[in-house]
């Protein structure tokens, strides 16, 4: 299954909006996009908008965390925005909502990170 | 009466969406609600997700069987690998227990916060079956309907 993935770089933020399901049949295409694009750009923020993620699982959440952990042993920051109330409850009963800042929209989170 | 429907499907990533849709589709016919078919679809996922990389080891020629029965109010998924199984079961129930490090070792732990029971039978060499309830409604809540 393909994953629908927008990705774009503007001044050292990497804004990520997924669309659709992310579960295992899409987990390993989203982490190789992702690491093609932490590879090629100084990336310090990375920033999943999840609004348009209708359903995720561990699966997904791996992916969010490997990066996750990667970027802040760079120093870079990671945050999470617009999850749906569904996804939100996933995000928050993993754990990842007490270790990444989550905003409403990608404007609040660059204007709190940078 | 007792419903029950069986499925069967080859160890695919691709097939973690139809078997999580199918037994929410099956689950509809009992009185749950939007976020419960939305619970049952995670606990569904991380299951054959499970069966997928764990039990077959991401090998696409295992075959993964679900059984679903509604009755009670209640549904019942089960489901089935013939893979490698699980040499401790208990271990593999701890919070955060992974034997790989991108993924969460949250499996089980969607599946016991989010179902009613969970069951994990395995034998080494042999398979896994994950047994997990959900009840549509709590048994005594309703308010009986007048006539």
């Amino acid at each position: 299954m393909d994953l629908e993935l927008e990705l774009e770089y503007r001044q050292g933020a990497l804004f990520v909006r997924p669309h659709g399901e992310v579960d295992l049949s899409v987990a390993d295409r989203f982490r190789e996009t992702l690491e093609e694009n932490l590879a090629k750009n100084s990336v310090s923020h990375l920033v999943f908008n999840l609004n348009r993620v209708s359903f995720i699982d561990s699966s997904g959440l791996g992916v969010i965390l490997g990066r996750y952990k990667k970027l802040a042993q760079q120093g870079g920051r990671v945050s999470l925005v617009g999850a749906q109330p569904q996804v939100r409850r996933i995000l928050a009963l993993s754990g990842l909502l007490t270790v990444m800042p989550e905003y409403s929209s990608e404007e609040e989170a660059i204007a709190r990170v940078g | 009466m007792d419903n029950e429907a069986k499925l069967e499907f080859k160890s695919l990533a691709a097939n973690v969406a139809f078997a999580r849709v199918t037994v929410a589709a099956f689950a509809s016919q009992l009185e749950f609600t939007l976020n419960d078919l939305e619970e049952i679809k995670v606990a569904v996922s991380e299951a054959v997700a499970n069966a997928i990389i764990h039990g077959y080891e991401n090998r696409s020629d295992g075959v993964v069987t679900i059984t679903m029965t509604a009755g009670n109010g209640a549904l019942e998924v089960k489901v089935s690998d013939s893979g490698k199984g699980i040499a401790n079961v208990k271990k593999a129930l701890e919070p955060s227990y992974s034997t790989d490090p991108e993924r969460m070792g949250l499996g089980f732990v969607f599946m016991q916060s989010f179902m009613d029971t969970l069951h994990v039978e395995s034998a080494p060499g042999k398979g896994t079956t994950v047994t997990m309830s959900k009840a549509a409604v709590t048994p005594g809540v309703k308010e009986p309907i007048e006539h």
